[in-house]
């Protein structure tokens, strides 16, 4: 296994901790249950909201039996369209980035199966959860449409967060006409849901025009803004907490509306208000991954070259907002072909809003794409890894920019080398164990921007030798605890036991967001700078002191380690943060940075992490049972702050490309426009007998240009690749193309083409 | 109508006049009692979040009744180690990584308690992975979680033989 620790950048100071792999910082917490999440908070005095939920997917409430749900014991307040107080913000309204309208019982329409129609505030959850049920709404019923067929659609202005729907270059047609080989595929994936294992929770308290909140959020100091906005206070007036965060995978980092109905619930009544979405609401107000159906059209010269790339998508939103899963730009920057296009529409159903899910558009992109590849493979007669590298792609397709750095030829060949790839039969059918269960091999590669986020930091050195930083930083899982207090430490020449990190509150530097994989890469350059910053000043004083052995080495003429700065020229001449602190007066000495990349870097170059996934399936004849039974991934994403916890991210995404293959599927019942399977039983993602012995290199890559620490991302990546490898190995295995995820079993056995 | 029941709750005895039946074990730990180690994940026994033992057998908290559990004996997730000293399996958890979100983290200790006092855990991962399947994780904890049961069984092992 490919352990070794990426040397950094040579501008950047290697301190002792990053690259270590330093054991969780909040493992104690969470392994006695100390660790606090938003809904293990109880104010004194705190009541319970319960939201009630539509049964249809469209038309309008006609009545709701207020009067019966006030009269059972306990209930002190249900909030409806009728009695619900004005917000400052319009619920239709877009605000921010990364806006979404949301339903707040602004008015009787319903929009969606699951919208919110009411909410129930009682002194007890079991009173709050009888009065949302005795609720007893009727209904003005339109026909729903879920499916692609029955929504309406259009021409999205732009997908994703802000990107452009559509993309070309170089003449399509004439890279089609060229074509000695073709494919023409169409891949189909539905309406995944986030389904963190912590149901979405607030628990809100105000204090006369000040709001407490303690909510799980992926973007605390963006959210505490538009928090305050929609209640008309100052962003200052509103403290977010949220310490740790039960998985967020995109659904934390925007807006809903039963968290502002609960807040709204606790200022009506003047006390605290505590509301969980039960697992089934966790289907419909809280976003989810959009349903595509993707075509491919690929040209080959005679020597397996692409000529063409074209990908059209198609994804669903609702009917009233606009998040199209940007499913086709998967194809932009990863495989080298004269001619590139790729096009987005939208179709609008009766379902709540999508949003981003874990690899937004990267994963049902890579889904469809690596498939094709190896339906493109096939048709050249040429092994799917060979495929991949005679189109390998040396800048980047899309821009023609170089890469910042691409190690992607390291990751196929030790990728399969670990898998044992070698000699791989070309057809399928060929392999099958000892109990005659048929055996496949697939790979897909993996790939994943390089985004960062605006975020700042201050690091404090104190008079003890200690330091204190802070950033509003997010920790759901990925060990931000950790790996940012790592990053933190070496800026400060400090060890990471001498760092007091406080992180997870509003009250604090804005930390970024804690999605898109760009966390570490942002708030770590920000904290990196603060210590610098902080170092720089410290610097300062010592070598203006004549008292100082460093005087007059100037400021970059020392440097820091071990809670020393030593002059540079002289090693014997150093001193102890503690003792020049302690001659200067000062009690602590401050730094504040900003995590930034360089703009001339970023204009010039393509940033991506990269990665191979290999996989083995075996597949029962008779049943079409799949097991996943090896599963290898190798990953070049920059330098590894915390190798322990960065395995841990990508078999993670690998896990969820497992799901995305095999498991999740949100099945809608056409007539009523209801999720049919909107609970943990009937929502499948795999459980530990699904998950067989994996592996994930971590590949060494020096990346000089995307930020000061070298660092990329490990938080998506795994998802992509892993589809695409799981599905190719089921062909492999099979020869059977299954073009609608998840492959389950009945659309193996119900092919005519598999083999008994 | 109010009940009365009495628990042995981590060793300490409870007595708890509950003003509502409909009260789960679940919520009982949760909401009147402070124990909120043990966590809801889908108040439906689907994940297993909210495993506790009873009498030293695991079972998912929120279907089962408070009224109904009179005179028994619960350990939860905050009962498991003996002051500073953890349990061997939630200090199996932190080597091996066995948990990232730490959502599912008290349900996962627990049940593997559960499995390791079933005699069911054994030294072959296939067994454990089919014994812990009751416990969902949605981060993708699962090799480390496999690997930390495997090596608290192990551990555990060798301590009875000395």
């Amino acid at each position: 296994m490919s352990d070794a620790i990426t040397l950094p950048a040579p501008h950047v100071r290697l301190g002792s901790s990053s690259g270590q792999p330093v054991t969780r910082r909040d493992g104690h917490l969470k392994v006695t249950g100390a660790a606090t999440y938003a809904a293990d908070n109880h104010p004194a005095g705190m009541l319970y909201a319960v939201i009630a939920v539509s049964t249809i997917a469209r038309g309008r409430v006609t009545s709701l039996d207020v009067e019966a749900a006030k009269a059972h014991p306990g209930v002190v307040e249900v909030i409806t369209p009728a009695n619900r107080p004005p917000l400052s913000l319009d619920p239709d309204e877009k605000v921010g980035l990364f806006g979404f309208r949301i339903d707040a019982l602004q008015n009787d329409r319903v929009r969606y199966a699951r919208q919110p129609i009411a909410l129930v505030v009682a002194e007890t959850l079991e009173a709050a959860t009888e009065g949302a049920r005795l609720l007893s709404p009727t209904y003005e019923v339109e026909p729903a449409r879920v499916t692609f067929e029955d929504g309406e659609a259009y021409d999205p202005p732009a997908v994703g967060v802000g990107a452009p729907p559509n993309f070309a270059k170089g003449d399509i047609a004439a890279g089609h006409a060229a074509a000695t080989h073709r494919v023409d595929t169409t891949y189909e994936t539905p309406a995944q849901y986030h389904n963190a294992m912590e149901p979405h929770a607030m628990v809100a308290e105000w204090n006369g025009d000040h709001l407490t909140i303690d909510t799980p959020n992926q973007a605390i100091v963006m959210s505490r803004a538009l928090f305050a906005g929609y209640f008309g206070i100052p962003p200052e007036n509103v403290l977010l907490r949220s310490p740790f965060l039960g998985g967020g995978f995109g659904s934390k980092a925007i807006m809903n509306g039963p968290y502002i109905l609960a807040i709204l619930a606790a200022r009506m009544m003047q006390r605290p208000v505590k509301m969980v979405l039960p697992r089934d609401q966790m289907f419909g107000p809280v976003g989810h991954r959009g349903a595509t159906q993707q075509h491919l059209r690929l040209g080959m010269d005679a020597e397996g070259h692409l000529t063409a790339l074209e990908h059209n998508a198609v994804a669903t939103t609702s009917t009233f907002d606009d998040f199209i899963e940007p499913a086709a730009n998967a194809s932009h920057n990863l495989y080298a072909s004269p001619a590139i296009s790729t096009r987005h529409g939208g179709v609008r159903v009766d379902i709540g809003t999508p949003g981003p899910m874990r690899a937004p558009g990267e994963a049902s992109g890579s889904a469809a794409l690596e498939c094709a590849i190896d339906e493109a493979a096939l048709a050249c007669g040429i092994d799917p890894l060979e495929f991949r590298l005679r189109n390998y792609s040396e800048t980047d397709p899309a821009s023609g920019k170089p890469f910042s750095a691409k190690a992607l030829r390291e990751c196929y060949a030790e990728g399969a080398k670990a898998f044992g790839w070698a000699g791989r039969p070309l057809s399928p059918r060929q392999m099958k164990d000892v109990q005659g269960r048929l055996v496949g091999w697939g790979m897909g590669s993996a790939m994943f921007p390089c985004p960062m986020f605006p975020a700042t930091a201050r690091a404090t050195l104190r008079s003890d030798g200690t330091a204190l930083v802070e950033t509003a930083g997010a920790d759901m899982g990925q060990g931000a605890w950790t790996a940012l207090a790592q990053i933190a430490a070496d800026g400060l020449g400090l060890d990471v036991e001498r760092i007091e990190f406080r992180s997870g509150t509003s009250d604090l530097p804005d930390g970024g967001v804690a999605g898109g994989s760009g966390h570490t890469a942002s708030a770590g350059t920000a904290l990196h700078n603060a210590g610098t910053d902080a170092i720089a000043r410290l610097a300062e004083i010592a070598t203006a002191d004549r008292k100082s052995p460093l005087f007059g080495a100037g400021n970059a003429g020392v440097e820091a380690r071990d809670g020393r700065l030593y002059h540079r020229g002289d090693e014997t001449r150093s001193e102890s943060y503690a003792d020049i602190l302690a001659r200067s007066g000062n009690a602590s000495v401050e730094g504040n940075g900003t995590g930034a990349r360089d703009p001339k870097d970023a204009e010039e170059r393509a940033m991506f992490s990269h990665g191979a996934v290999f996989a083995e399936v075996k597949v029962d004849p008779d049943l079409g049972q799949v097991m996943v039974t090896r599963l290898v991934g190798a990953f070049a994403a920059g330098r590894i702050i915390n190798p322990k916890l960065a395995r841990s991210q990508l078999y993670g995404g690998m896990i969820w490309g497992v799901s995305f293959a095999l498991h999740e599927e949100a099945v809608h019942d056409r007539r009523s426009g209801r999720i049919m399977n909107a609970d943990l039983a009937g929502y499948h993602i795999p459980v530990h007998a699904d998950i067989p012995d994996m592996q994930a290199l971590l590949i060494h890559e020096d990346d000089p240009y995307v930020n000061v620490l070298g660092v990329k991302g490990v938080g998506e990546i795994g998802v992509t690749g892993t589809v695409g490898a799981i599905a190719n190995a089921i062909w492999h295995a099979t020869g059977v193309r299954v073009r609608r995820f998840p492959i389950t079993l009945d659309k193996l056995i119900l092919d005519p083409g598999m083999p008994a | 109508m109010t009940l009365s029941v009495t628990l042995s709750v981590n060793g300490v005895r409870r007595d708890v006049t509950l003003e509502d039946p409909r009260v789960t074990l679940l919520d009982l730990l949760r909401e009147r009692l402070d124990l909120v180690g043990t966590k809801k994940g889908c108040d439906r026994g689907q994940c297993g979040a909210c495993t506790v033992l009873v009498d030293g057998r695991r079972i998912n908290s929120c279907l089962a009744l408070a009224a109904s559990y009179d005179g028994a004996d619960i350990v939860t997730i905050e009962g498991l180690a003996k002051g500073d000293l953890l349990d061997p399996v939630q200090a199996a958890f932190i080597a091996h990584d066995g948990f990232q979100c730490g959502f599912c983290t008290p349900g996962q200790i627990m049940s593997a308690v559960g499995l390791i006092n079933e005699g069911e855990a054994g030294d072959d991962p296939d067994r454990v992975r089919e014994g812990m399947s009751g416990n969902l994780c949605r981060c993708g904890a699962h090799a480390g979680i496999v690997e930390a049961v495997l090596d608290a069984q192990k551990q555990l092992q060798q301590r009875r033989v000395a």
